[in-house]
């Protein structure tokens, strides 16, 4: 609690500093008295937390009124493209997944931003990591969206656990399901109730679809991040009806064995709910579950906590023939102790972009409120609080352990946890999140459908990665393949 | 101006009425408002017909162009591109077939038994209405059709209720519709009569049995979702007692099937019990006491007084059932998001799952569908209440 009104307390400080230092929002954007902003996005409490309570700052500052106007996750592109698309209009800002940036750049629905944060110093855009600024928030070389968010997975144990147990942190996911069936049903903080081996949100039609992916990025990709994991570069062939993705499937299906029985009905929410309070051994989250896990209020597991950048495979595909293969200094370069480890920037991190349609007022004044919210002077409190869902993306959060400690971090425990997204942000093998048109199409509805079938037993892993295969194939198809092998291409060219 | 025959009859009527002085022609004032009588009709009626065919045909003629288009975003707003029926293929025949109708396992020899019996036993019922002195050749190939729609759906049942089959949102919508109405009913008519009789607190529990009816239906959803949380619901005491706290209904698609069905009895129940019950009690004395003098006993009395008499009420109520069930949506969406994987999904959340992520041709396709599957189970359904409503009446 104490923590807490101190956190508020910088926050209400640095709101002030605001208003009296030169580099303000005020002096960036201008007075915006009497305007109204409708900002745009999920439904938190993550995300829209953040955004609704510095609001009110904001509009101290600016003059701005900013509504929140929250969506259910699997309603989000749908509002956002039927508003533009009808010309509705109703929504100014939007805080979305830049992923889906293909399919709303290209109709012109975005305001194009670059202009605007190259004269904006307050944004300190070169302080924001490389691959946020230039591939999250970039698209066919222009800036459409400012960066809140730094996204990459990971998996999270729990140390006292794995040292009482002497057992070292899963490299590949053999070893993670080794750990998980080791603490299955048993009792992991002491009420007396038998607890799970592994978590893993793996709900359909919210934001589970990408933990399939963290899974199968390591059998799917070694060559490095250009590589890509979703097709091949040739023929635009999805690398779903592979015997690595079938790997990867028994892998993630098997995870199921150790977790709780109602795991297919878990978001993320339930899924950090459940580690932070003691109840799982392992888990597999976004960045989220660092901070959560120093949170006096809800969490039983301070300090108990570690990260390692997703586990590999000592296994990885020939693409050539479909096969697995032995990791070797040609199959695997990037290999470490013989894993190819490929950590996923799954999501890209949430990011804010501005409706093209927008009065040139209202486009100043929700440029300035995106702006205010990804200035350090904000950003670097928020993405220190679990609720906020906003993970480190900035060099100087990353550099600046005091941030960390002061929220309640210990030292070692902040070096670990900005050390795995660092060493995942940094990784020569990252794999980029698909990002071409539809995206949303093959992610959110193919991909996502298959796998709940699959987890709830309803299909096969061969049955599962046919249906993949042959909806990806279909869209491809429908998009035109060569358009989609071109947008593929570019992605993955991405100068980090 | 020249009167229509239709318009000099309803002149000379009205100046017949209004006796000699009005048979003369009109003139001026008198000759407007004579006039706009004659049009009042017409003025009435137009506003109506113009808002049915706006809010109505408008819309379905739109929704079936939908069906066979696909949206695409274009620079500066939106196109609708025409593809014929690759949107009903795709369902069909494509790559959401299994989703639509399920996974059509090989059937097993009870399984081919049964679809024989049931071909066998329309090939019966063809046969005799062909026979019929009042056949016509319209007649019988209705019924051929009515036949055909009936095995196909049979064969579809089988091969996917059956053992390595998986339901489809078709099939699942089905099940609803046939075990959820059927339940409904049953337990809506014993309420019913139990609530008709001369007991203690009866007009209590009428309304405690109403109430289901006036929650909102993702009220009930949530409500449902909790209850039935058997790891964290008010119940987990009770549940952790008899070891079934880690079991989770949600995670089996026939127990999710299972809780859906049980949230919509809950909160349709009461509609049945409400109408059966004023119906029963609307019913003439007369006959009951008429067969109690004869010595009828209580059963007698029901399936040869009671029941009877209550068929057009049953028949409307389960029609209008019947049409509202093959719509249910919130329950699956909320209760269990028509998981696990696609198992619980109606044909309504489908589309709503298709309309949500834009795929718009392709829900637009899904609920002409429905609308298809509807118009057929209701008139089958209106086919066979109609002779034996005729009988009991």
């Amino acid at each position: 609690m104490e923590r807490n009104l101190k956190r508020l307390g910088a926050g209400l400080g640095t709101a002030i500093a605001l208003i009296t230092s030169p580099i303000s929002v005020a002096s960036a954007a201008g007075p915006f008295e009497g305007i109204s902003l409708n900002v745009l996005t999920f439904t938190g409490p993550q995300i829209a937390e953040p955004l609704q309570r510095r609001a009110p700052d904001f509009e101290k500052v600016s003059g701005a009124k900013v509504n929140v106007v929250t969506v259910p996750f699997s309603d989000l592109y749908q509002k956002m493209l039927t508003d533009m698309a009808t010309k509705t209009n109703s929504y100014h800002g939007f805080v979305f997944a830049p992923q889906w940036m293909a399919d709303f750049v290209t109709p012109g629905y975005l305001e194009d931003l670059t202009s605007r944060i190259a004269a904006d110093k307050a944004v300190q855009w070169p302080d924001i990591a490389p691959f946020f600024r230039d591939f999250s928030a970039t698209y066919a070389g222009k800036a459409y969206t400012i960066p809140l968010d730094g996204d990459f997975q990971m998996v999270y144990y729990r140390t006292d656990l794995l040292t009482q147990a002497g057992l070292k942190p899963p490299e590949t996911w053999d070893d993670y399901l080794k750990i998980a069936g080791a603490f299955d049903k048993k009792d992991l903080n002491g009420d007396g109730t038998p607890d799970f081996g592994s978590c893993i949100a793996k709900k359909r039609n919210a934001q589970s679809y990408w933990m399939i992916w963290s899974v199968a990025a390591a059998f799917l990709q070694s060559l490095g991040t250009k590589q890509g994991a979703f097709f091949d570069l040739d023929a635009m062939k999805p690398l779903t009806s592979t015997e690595a993705f079938a790997e990867a499937l028994r892998v993630y299906v098997e995870t199921g064995k150790y977790g709780p029985p109602d795991e297919l009905n878990w978001d993320v929410g339930d899924s950090r709910s459940a580690f932070v309070t003691g109840r799982c051994a392992l888990t597999l989250d976004w960045g989220d579950i660092g901070t959560l896990a120093i949170d006096p209020k809800t969490s039983k597991v301070m300090d108990k906590v570690g990260a390692v950048v997703l586990p590999g495979s000592r296994r990885v595909l020939d693409r050539k023939t479909g096969k697995l293969v032995a990791c070797d200094r040609a199959t695997c370069p990037h290999a470490v102790n013989g894993v190819n480890h490929a950590p996923f920037a799954a999501f890209g991190g949430w990011s804010g972009g501005i409706n093209q349609a927008a009065s040139t007022r209202i486009k100043e004044a929700t440029y300035a409120f995106l702006s205010y919210m990804s200035q350090p002077a904000q950003s670097n409190v928020d993405v220190t609080i679990g609720i906020t869902g906003f993970n480190p993306y900035r060099i100087s959060q990353f550099k600046n352990l005091d941030l960390w400690i002061k929220a309640g971090m210990s030292r070692p425990a902040a070096q670990n946890y900005l050390g795995a997204i660092e060493n995942s942000l940094n990784s020569p093998n990252m794999v980029l999140d698909l990002r071409i048109p539809q995206n949303q199409r093959y992610q959110q509805v193919v991909l996502d459908t298959a796998i709940a079938k699959l987890l709830a037993r309803q299909t096969t892993i061969e049955q599962a990665m046919k249906e993949i295969t042959e909806g990806w194939e279909a869209i491809t198809n429908e998009v035109g393949r060569d358009k989609q092998l071109r947008a593929y291409r570019e992605t993955l060219n991405v100068q980090r | 101006m020249t009167l229509g025959p239709r318009r000099r009859a309803a002149a000379a009527s009205v100046a017949a009425q209004a006796g000699p002085a009005a048979s003369r022609r009109p003139r001026g004032l008198g000759a407007l408002t004579a006039g706009l009588e004659r049009e009042a009709r017409l003025i009435f009626l137009w506003p109506a017909v113009l808002l049915l065919v706006f809010l109505s045909i408008f819309p379905l003629f739109v929704s079936l162009y939908l069906s066979a288009s696909r949206l695409e975003f274009v620079p500066g707003g939106f196109a609708l591109r025409w593809v014929g029926l690759a949107n009903y293929r795709k369902l069909l025949l494509g790559i959401e077939q299994e989703h639509f109708l399920g996974f059509l396992a090989k059937p097993s020899l009870p399984a081919q038994v049964a679809f024989g019996i049931v071909v066998v036993l329309l090939g019966v019922i063809l046969v005799q209405d062909f026979r019929r002195p009042d056949r016509s050749i319209a007649r019988s190939l209705g019924r051929g059709l009515w036949a055909l729609v009936g095995a196909a759906a049979d064969w579809l049942m089988i091969r996917t209720l059956g053992p390595g089959g998986r339901p489809g949102t078709l099939v699942t919508t089905l099940v609803y519709v046939g075990i959820g109405v059927a339940v409904q009913y049953g337990l809506g008519l014993g309420l019913a009569l139990l609530c008709s009789q001369n007991l203690a607190g009866r007009r209590f529990f009428r309304v405690v049995f109403l109430i289901p009816m006036m929650i909102t239906p993702v009220g009930i959803a949530y409500t449902f979702r909790i209850l039935m949380d058997l790891g964290k619901g008010p119940f987990a005491p009770a549940w952790r007692a008899l070891g079934l706290a880690e079991v989770s209904w949600a995670s089996n698609p026939w127990g999710a099937r299972l809780a859906v069905l049980i949230g919509d009895t809950w909160q349709w129940t009461p509609f049945m019990f409400i109408v059966l019950l004023a119906a029963l009690e609307s019913l003439p004395p007369e006959f009951l006491e008429a067969a109690m003098v004869d010595g009828a006993d209580r059963w007698q009395t029901f399936w040869q007084i009671t029941w009877p008499q209550l068929m057009p009420v049953s028949a409307t109520l389960v029609l209008i059932r019947l049409i509202e069930a093959f719509k249910v949506v919130d329950l699956p969406n909320v209760l269990t998001n028509g998981g696990p994987g696609t198992a619980t999904e109606s044909l309504t959340l489908h589309a709503l799952i298709a309309w949500r992520t834009l795929d718009i041709g392709g829900a637009a396709a899904v609920a002409y569908i429905l609308l298809l599957v509807v118009t057929v189970t209701v008139l089958a359904y209106l086919h066979l209440v109609r002779r034996r409503l005729a009988q009991a009446t």
